[in-house]
């Protein structure tokens, strides 16, 4: 069974807060970080621990609007709402924060956030395909490396980068294990569990803990697959048999399974799911998610055998294919990948309100689902419920699109 | 066969009942309780027929109130209704139109008759019939009145997309004694403004079929076809288009469950 391995994961948050108390008290250094740009080995090269913040919940959202435009990302208000109210246990415990100029908002936003506690901006170049923006980026990144020196009164060595590399690269391969195995047909792993697993993994302060959980779970998941592969041709002709006195021939098409649903666009967390959850509950599998909370980076990997570690985190962290890259083809390419390899029936490409940079590149992922012939949906939300109803006619009639296909 | 059709909309409820190759239609206003709005109607097809639920071998609900029918063996979304019922009608349609009390979308429809792409929009009232409502009480009319009183050769253009900034504009210029027909005309061309930039989004091909409780008004339709430089064809029922979608699919629902077993 591996729900219990889930619900682990489930419980990383609540954990890892009293867990960083702890280690707080013992004189720990904590760095916060809000985006998959933020090259958290270094953090780890440091002797500090780096956490995710929150930014995923509505809750603080009105408290952010006394001081941000309401016609904003409700993931920077939200990340701002959550600081400004001193609700996020994470941001509390954090001696730094790290930000970038991923998109205008945020950029912006940081300006504020300064407030209430220091922000390390790394300036991240938006042409990420010319020379002189590589060496602007190295440059940052051996900023902030000086920066946590300085900050924390100690000095970072190259063999200590080369480890959290390292460890690093060996979490995202688990990671994407997990992720991958969502390729089987039908998928081990709902949407909301593979969202819940991949997204909480970053408020954990254990790197080899987590790495640990992660190939646990693949093994359970594998083995249950397995036996319940068996188990399942069992049920099915059981099924079939019922179906039979009631008179309903339901299930003779063997195959046909729940429609596949990739998600791709804006960034997704528990608290901001509801896409996920409604195409769940209208009869949808979502299989892969191309966000960067869940599949964008995790075919990326740090040269281990680059002369200069710093050279070789730059050249990783510039090629992930965010929107807020110009031109960004490779989160084409990778769509069209994970497309082909999750087999998915139906895309949805979900932009929360004012993110300017995922609503104008639907375009291009739209005409990658029609050159695909994959039915495709676009929809534009924020953190509230006050759409459910109209996403979810939207929802179910893509859903019925495939079904009629 | 006898099946039913319920398409639960914001204004209006429509019922579609098929017995055989017969079909009835009958509408009212869904009022508070689209529940007891959908009760309603099937019970009053029903009773038009001379049929009880027993005899009634599926009512499949539509539309926005299709959760809170709770005669419905089945719901399906008006995106698939509206597919099934124009297809039925005008087997050369590839478009639709459809402008209902709280929104629009387009459908685009496959050679099979099947949806193959849409929009939507109900984000807010622009666009929709509710527009249009609220601008007939600003001009002191009924919204039934708009379409005889339009002057399309004197269109004064209407910039605010906010039915409540719209509102407020409308009664400046007719303060500013700006004549009232051609209001009425910019008033239609908004609203066709509206739907055919989504059409064009869409790449919306000939046939188009117009439909919804807004496409009874024929200075949409004429703004329409001005706006998209083609022929749109509105449908003698075209407020019952997604019932009768709703009833075929129970129908085509009750064939498939008879042909597997």
């Amino acid at each position: 069974m591996y729900q219990n391995n889930v619900e682990d994961f489930m419980k990383i948050r609540e954990v890892n807060v009293m867990r960083l108390k702890e280690m707080k008290e013992k004189g720990q250094k904590v760095v916060g970080f809000y985006c998959t740009f933020c090259p958290t080995e270094l953090i780890i090269a440091a002797g500090a621990i780096p956490v995710g913040l929150c930014g995923t919940k509505e809750d603080p959202i009105p408290a952010a609007e006394e001081v941000l435009p309401r016609n904003l990302c409700p993931l920077i208000k939200s990340s701002y709402g959550f600081a400004a109210t001193g609700t996020c246990p994470f941001f509390h415990f954090s001696d730094l924060i790290v930000g970038e100029t991923t998109c205008d908002g945020k950029k912006k936003m940081f300006e504020i956030m300064q407030d209430i506690k220091e922000v390390h901006v790394m300036e991240l170049p938006n042409l990420n395909k010319s020379g002189p923006a590589f060496d602007l980026w190295v440059d940052e990144i051996r900023k902030f490396r000086t920066k946590l020196e300085e900050k924390f009164q100690i000095k970072i060595t190259d063999e200590a980068i080369r480890e959290a590399i390292t460890l690093v690269n060996e979490e995202t391969k688990g990671v994407k294990k997990i992720a991958d195995l969502n390729k089987m047909d039908p998928p081990p792993l709902s949407g909301i569990d593979l969202l819940t697993t991949i997204w909480s993994r970053g408020f954990n302060t254990d790197r080899k803990e987590i790495i640990g959980m992660l190939s646990e779970l693949e093994e359970n998941i594998k083995d249950s697959t397995q036996v319940s592969g068996e188990g399942e041709n069992k049920g099915e002709g059981k099924r079939e048999s019922e179906g039979e006195g009631k008179g309903k021939g339901k299930g003779k098409d063997k195959k046909k399974t729940r429609p596949r649903v990739l998600l791709t666009g804006t960034p997704v967390g528990l608290g901001s799911e509801k896409v996920i959850r409604l195409a769940e509950e209208k009869g949808g599998a979502v299989v892969a998610m191309e966000n960067c909370t869940v599949y964008k980076t995790l075919e990326m990997q740090t040269d281990e055998n680059c002369d200069d570690p710093i050279i070789a985190l730059a050249r990783k962290y510039i090629n992930i294919p965010c929107s807020c890259m110009s031109p960004n083809p490779d989160r084409i390419e990778l769509l069209e990948r994970m497309i082909e390899e999750f087999q998915a029936d139906a895309v949805i490409d979900l932009t929360w309100q004012a993110c300017h940079t995922y609503n104008i590149e639907s375009f291009a992922v739209e005409k990658l689902a029609r050159k695909l012939e994959v039915p495709y949906l676009h929809l534009e939300s924020d953190y509230s419920n006050s759409d459910a109803e109209s996403l979810s006619v939207r929802i179910e009639a893509l859903l019925e699109m495939v079904a009629g296909k | 066969m006898i099946v039913i059709g319920v398409d639960i909309g914001s204004v209006a409820t429509k019922g579609v009942l098929i017995n055989d190759d017969q079909r009835y239609y009958l509408m009212a206003p869904t009022g508070w309780s689209p529940r007891q709005g959908a009760r309603d109607i099937i019970k009053g097809l029903m009773a038009n027929c001379s049929i009880n639920r027993a005899e009634t071998d599926m009512i499949m609900a539509t539309g926005y109130g299709r959760v809170s029918c709770e005669e419905a063996d089945k719901t399906v979304t008006e995106i698939s209704c509206q597919a099934r019922g124009i297809s039925a009608l005008y087997p050369a349609a590839r478009t639709i139109i459809d402008i209902g009390g709280q929104d629009s979308k387009v459908i685009k429809i496959s050679k099979a008759g099947k949806v193959s792409d849409f929009a939507m929009n109900d984000k807010c009232a622009a666009g929709t019939g509710r527009f249009l409502q609220v601008m007939a009480t600003a001009l002191g009319m009924d919204v039934s009145e708009l379409e005889e009183e339009e002057d399309p050769e004197q269109t004064i253009g209407i910039n605010s997309m906010c039915t409540v900034f719209a509102e407020t504009e409308i009664i400046s210029l007719l303060a500013k004694g700006k004549s009232k027909g051609g209001i009425i005309a910019g008033l239609h061309q908004s609203v066709a403004r509206r739907v055919t930039t989504m059409a064009r989004r869409l790449k919306a091909e000939q046939d188009i079929i117009f439909t919804g409780g807004v496409a009874i008004n024929s200075g949409i339709k004429r703004a329409i076809m001005e706006e998209l430089q083609t022929p749109v064809t509105v449908p003698e029922e075209c407020q019952f288009t997604g019932a009768l979608g709703a009833a075929l699919l129970a129908a085509e629902n009750l064939m498939k469950d008879k042909n597997s077993t």
